[in-house]
């Protein structure tokens, strides 16, 4: 199968700190990607490393066969992001940010009928800081889908979504999956991982130390569950 | 094309939802006409001369507007939209750093003009201001005007490291230009000492063009005004361009 994303290497540091440590992984067509880690475990520095949006001290990247920083402009037709704490004009409505996203690309999607997917269909007139906080973050999930992209980035996808709004994003983006487009999140919820990924990534302290299937990362750990699993192998659980 | 329209479109909604250029761009100066026109009325400059104390500072109430919009609004509203991870999100999308900055520089070109017009609207019919010089060069001097300011503007929204300090910059030379240009003091009645500081300004260059051809009077020295203007804006646009952050 084809590789959408292929990271060989990158690494990454803050002065002395070293946030991303060698870091290689391969994403492919039609499947979904998690980059899981505690907080402050490089998995945001990763995804800007492999967007181009920081420059990585070394390693490669390809996103789509394109180098992210050279042709920049040309592989963002095709790629859609959600950042994490991104922020948006002060006084713009709904429409109106869906319509700015629209017009940069030559082929989006339709913007209002993402918005009713995602159920915030009735709120498109109002201004975006008077949406709740699980409505932003899906009407930054939708921003993502207007490029009627290949590949998605989505930073922290449903952090402050309540559980049935999970639920129907989950649902919403299998279908997506399903119809080839290929995922890449990190995510603090093990079930939503479960649910989504079909290959994990777990970063300590900007190093990967598992790579691989949810099964696969079960039972290497030698734990019931996957959850007890993630928290053995990111060293979270032994603090 | 579409995609630069519908951009413009929509941060212009933006601004002037926000109102602040409303005011200092297009309100503030037809303010201090309207003063300026109930001191002086139709009563000439000077003795001897056949144009009006009114006519004589249109050139400098155009200038209010493109101070407010270069010194203020531009640099304000890039800093601001570095700082708020705006640029960020428009850094991965295929949109080019180049098109952003003309979509927000013509916004404070658009306030410029709508000012122009109004204050000469308003001034010949309340009080007769009529253009005595050449539309062409009056034009060509607010344009160069405009250019001139809105580039250092962008420079400094530009280059500055975060809001806060862009908004420190943008006062620097926003007041002193406002008031010491001769875009709200007359210039004329200013100490001579005083004149000739200030007319290291730009703007001060820019606001004597503009009155000089708005009067009609014979251009001595304009080949001085334009060239400073000229290289204000290549120098300060090339380095706004090139030094150009998302982040």
């Amino acid at each position: 199968m084809e590789e959408v994303v292929k990271v060989e290497g990158v690494t990454k540091a803050y002065g002395s700190l070293l946030a991303v440590d060698h870091v290689s992984l391969s994403v492919k067509r039609g499947t979904a990607f998690g980059l899981l880690g505690a907080n402050g475990a490089g998995k945001s520095t990763t995804i800007e490393c492999i967007l181009g949006t920081k420059r990585a001290d070394s390693g490669t990247v390809s996103i789509l066969s394109l180098d992210p920083r050279k042709d920049r402009r040309r592989l963002f037709q095709k790629v859609g992001v959600q950042f994490q704490g991104c922020d948006y004009q002060a006084e713009i409505k709904v429409s109106e940010l869906c319509e700015e996203t629209a017009c940069l690309y030559m082929a989006p999607a339709d913007w209002r009928g993402l918005c009713e997917q995602f159920r915030i269909g009735d709120k498109t007139q109002l201004p975006v800081k008077s949406l709740s906080g699980g409505e932003r973050q899906r009407l930054f999930i939708v921003l993502a889908l207007i490029p009627n992209p290949q590949v998605v980035f989505l930073d922290e996808l449903t952090t402050g979504l309540d559980a049935r709004a999970r639920r129907g994003v989950w649902k919403i983006l299998k279908e997506l999956k399903d119809g080839g487009l290929t995922i890449f999140l990190t995510s603090h919820f093990m079930d939503e991982v479960e649910a989504l990924c079909d290959e994990i990534c777990i970063l300590k302290k900007g190093r990967a130390v598992f790579y691989g299937t949810v099964a696969q990362a079960t039972e290497e750990s030698g734990c019931e569950n996957f959850e007890d699993a993630y928290l053995k192998l990111s060293g979270e659980g032994i603090e | 094309m579409k995609t630069f329209c519908t951009l413009l479109k929509n941060e212009m909604k933006l601004n002037i939802r926000n109102m602040n250029m409303v005011i200092f761009a297009v309100i503030l100066p037809l303010v201090v006409l309207v003063i300026l026109g109930f001191l002086y009325g139709a009563s000439p400059a000077a003795d001897g001369v056949d144009y009006t104390f009114l006519e004589q500072s249109i050139g400098a109430l155009c200038a209010i507007s493109i101070c407010a919009g270069g010194l203020m609004g531009l640099p304000l509203v890039v800093a601001e939209y570095r700082e708020r991870k705006i640029l960020k999100r428009f850094q991965v999308t295929p949109i080019s750093p180049g098109m952003l900055l003309v979509v927000e520089f013509l916004i404070y070109v658009l306030y410029a003009l709508v000012s122009l017009i109004t204050l000469l609207l308003l001034s010949r019919l309340a009080w007769g201001v009529q253009l005595r010089g050449s539309w062409a060069g009056f034009f060509g001097s607010w344009l160069l005007t405009i250019f001139s300011t809105l580039s250092i503007g962008m420079m400094v929204g530009g280059i500055a490291k975060n809001a806060k300090s862009a908004s420190v910059i943008a006062c620097v030379l926003y007041f002193p230009m406002l008031i010491f240009s001769g875009a709200t003091l007359p210039f004329e009645v200013m100490p001579e000492v005083m004149q000739k500081i200030i007319s290291v300004f730009p703007l001060t260059q820019g606001i004597q063009l503009m009155q000089t051809t708005f009067l009609g009077l014979t251009v001595e020295q304009a080949i001085f005004p334009v060239i400073v203007m000229l290289c204000v804006t290549v120098v300060c646009s090339g380095i706004a361009v090139k030094c150009f952050k998302w982040e």
